[in-house]
């Protein structure tokens, strides 16, 4: 079962909902695809297998002799990653998306393709707890697009068997979707603010798009007004709440700590089980 | 101009609550709010709409369906999955490169620009406030970044406010850079953990990558005061000036709640270290850090704008 755990803004709770979970199962595999701050390993002191293997994305090379600056190539980029100056193209990589369309566009085939590494993966086991199997994505800082990094990530994760967890990245724009894109199930934290509230929508209609079967975890529940008005909304879009997780300062300490609380173990058993009665229903 | 902007590596560890209550000190300034995924900025300045501005950015193919002959040519040259025979059966997949466009042999492929959201000029009880939405799993949230700021500064100068706050997006990607090229100051607000340690490293990188100069506030500071002291002697050893330390305080959650600034708050706690925060601020950018009476008189007669 591949469950992600995504949520509209940063600092819900995604990274602990993620751990708790990882902790409270016997055998799992975490994905880390919050490649910007992937932060999973702090917490789990992973020992790495071996060196990380460096993720790459295709990028053209142009060959300059060949290049008579005729333009086509930039004509047909719609990213504006090539430019001609003089008799020649100049490439902004980091614009580029790997279309591959200004080498089908040059006719004097002076344009080749290359690799141009934007991050690396490392995997290994928890130290800690030997149930977890961490994969972490780390992007090279100054890369603008995770989204090949996170693309990558998963069809390695997803060779792997067994139940697959996701800590995806915040936000609701490309990088989030290619994480929480194709999971049986995504698991949406939100805690008890307007913020929240207003996160929580557009993360939802992220799910509704995809079509994803989905779940509400409400972090940092004080069992106030806040609560009151997650409850009213879940209920609106008929979402189901799978748990909350209490506001707890000594938590939150321990957390800051680096260390997995122990504190909610049984919450997260709890939505374990509602995962696999989910997983029944569904097959 | 000088333009600031709060930034924090990761979400969740305080930048809309810091940059409001920046924009509560601060005397004459344009607000801007760059985390266009997830903008907050609105909900507690307590924002009314003046202006709603479509953005446009990115393709997306139309397919004239009389002129296409289902040859097959833009399924096999699409690298994204995302076409099959002239019919987009994956939309979220397109990348909108025109691949499939440039190279229809029936030339029944269009690329037409696409709708990637708004951005709006709000009026707000700290003054003027540009903020963002991005459409729904768009891409080019960097770009909507930029053009936020563009508006800022384009409201900045013609009424000659000498400020610029900007709520940043969180991470380290194409929005956080995008919010933070060319700026006059960046603020890191982070938190005593393990894992804000972590980022506030690679967020250093990342400023030092552009060559932007890097302050910092650690929020939430009593939280582990150990982590604290550590982030302190790291920032030091880094040439990075620690600009403010805010306590841990559960005002910050009730003022969310009621879509206030913590400074608004009747018993607000941490008044006095968000105070020194914006001095700090103010004499590093070489603002005057007090409202003067006749400034305030100024800005609400209106006058000389």
């Amino acid at each position: 079962m591949l469950i992600s755990i995504a949520s509209g803004k940063g600092g819900t709770g995604k990274t602990t909902l993620a751990l708790l979970l990882a902790a409270a199962h016997s055998q799992v595999t975490l994905l880390d695809c919050d490649v910007e701050e992937p932060n999973c390993h702090l917490f789990l002191q992973p020992q790495w297998q071996a060196a990380g293997q460096d993720i790459t994305v295709m990028v053209p090379h142009i060959d300059s002799d060949r290049c008579t600056g005729c333009g086509a190539c930039s004509a047909v980029c719609l990213f504006s990653a090539i430019a001609i100056s003089g008799n020649s193209a100049i490439l902004f990589d980091e614009l580029c998306h790997s279309c591959g369309g200004c080498l089908l566009a040059c006719q004097q085939a002076a344009i080749s393709e290359e690799q141009k590494t934007i991050g690396t993966l490392t995997a290994g086991t928890a130290a800690a707890h030997p149930g977890i199997y961490l994969l972490k994505g780390t992007l090279k800082v100054g890369t603008p697009s995770a989204v090949p990094l996170i693309k990558q990530m998963k069809q390695t994760g997803l060779q792997l068997a067994g139940d697959i967890l996701i800590d995806c990245p915040p936000g609701t724009s490309c990088s989030m979707v290619t994480a929480v894109k194709d999971s049986d199930f995504c698991i949406l934290v939100t805690e008890p603010t307007p913020f929240g509230r207003h996160d929580l929508e557009l993360a939802l209609n992220i799910t509704r798009l995809l079509r994803l079967p989905t779940g509400v975890v409400l972090n940092k529940s004080d069992g106030a007004a806040g609560d009151e008005s997650i409850e009213t909304f879940c209920a609106s879009r008929q979402v189901p709440i799978l748990a909350k997780i209490p506001h707890s300062l000594a938590f939150a300490r321990q957390y800051a700590a680096g260390c997995i609380p122990g504190e909610f173990q049984s919450i997260a058993a709890s939505i374990w089980q509602q995962l696999k009665a989910e997983r029944s229903a569904g097959t | 101009m000088k333009e600031l902007v709060i930034v924090s590596g990761k979400g969740g560890t305080g930048k809309t609550s810091i940059s409001a209550a920046l924009a509560c000190l601060a005397p004459q300034k344009v607000l801007a709010d760059c985390d266009v995924d997830a903008a907050n900025f609105h909900l507690v300045s307590g924002a009314t709409i003046r202006e709603t501005h479509t953005f446009t950015a990115g393709f997306e193919p139309h397919i004239d369906e009389a002129a296409c002959s289902h040859c097959g040519k833009c399924t096999s040259l699409c690298r994204f999955g995302a076409i099959n025979s002239g019919i987009i059966t994956a939309p979220l997949n397109c990348e909108g490169c025109g691949v499939c466009a440039f190279n229809c042999p029936e030339h029944a492929i269009a690329m037409k620009e696409k709708q990637a959201g708004h951005w709006f000029i709000s009026h707000t009880r700290f003054g003027s406030l540009i903020h963002a939405e991005l459409g729904l799993s768009v891409e080019n949230s960097g770009k909507l970044v930029s053009k936020v700021r563009q508006e800022a500064k384009k409201m900045a100068a013609t009424e000659h406010l000498p400020l610029i706050i900007t709520d940043g997006p969180p991470g380290i990607g194409c929005p956080a850079i995008a919010a933070l090229s060319g700026a006059t100051l960046a603020l890191a607000v982070v938190e005593p953990s393990v894992s804000g340690m972590h980022d506030l490293g690679r967020l250093a990188d990342l400023a030092d990558h552009f060559r932007l100069p890097l302050a910092i506030c650690i929020n939430k500071s009593t939280l582990h005061q150990e982590n604290t002291n550590q982030m302190i002697t790291w920032c030091l050893s880094k040439g990075l000036p620690v600009f403010g330390q805010i306590p841990y305080s559960d005002t910050f959650r009730t003022a969310a709640q009621s879509g206030q600034t913590v400074l608004e708050m009747p018993h607000s706690d941490v008044k006095k270290e968000l105070t020194i925060l914006w001095q700090n601020i103010a004499s590093h950018l070489r603002l005057p850090s007090q409202t003067s009476t006749l400034d305030l008189l100024l800005q609400k007669l209106n006058i000389f704008r």
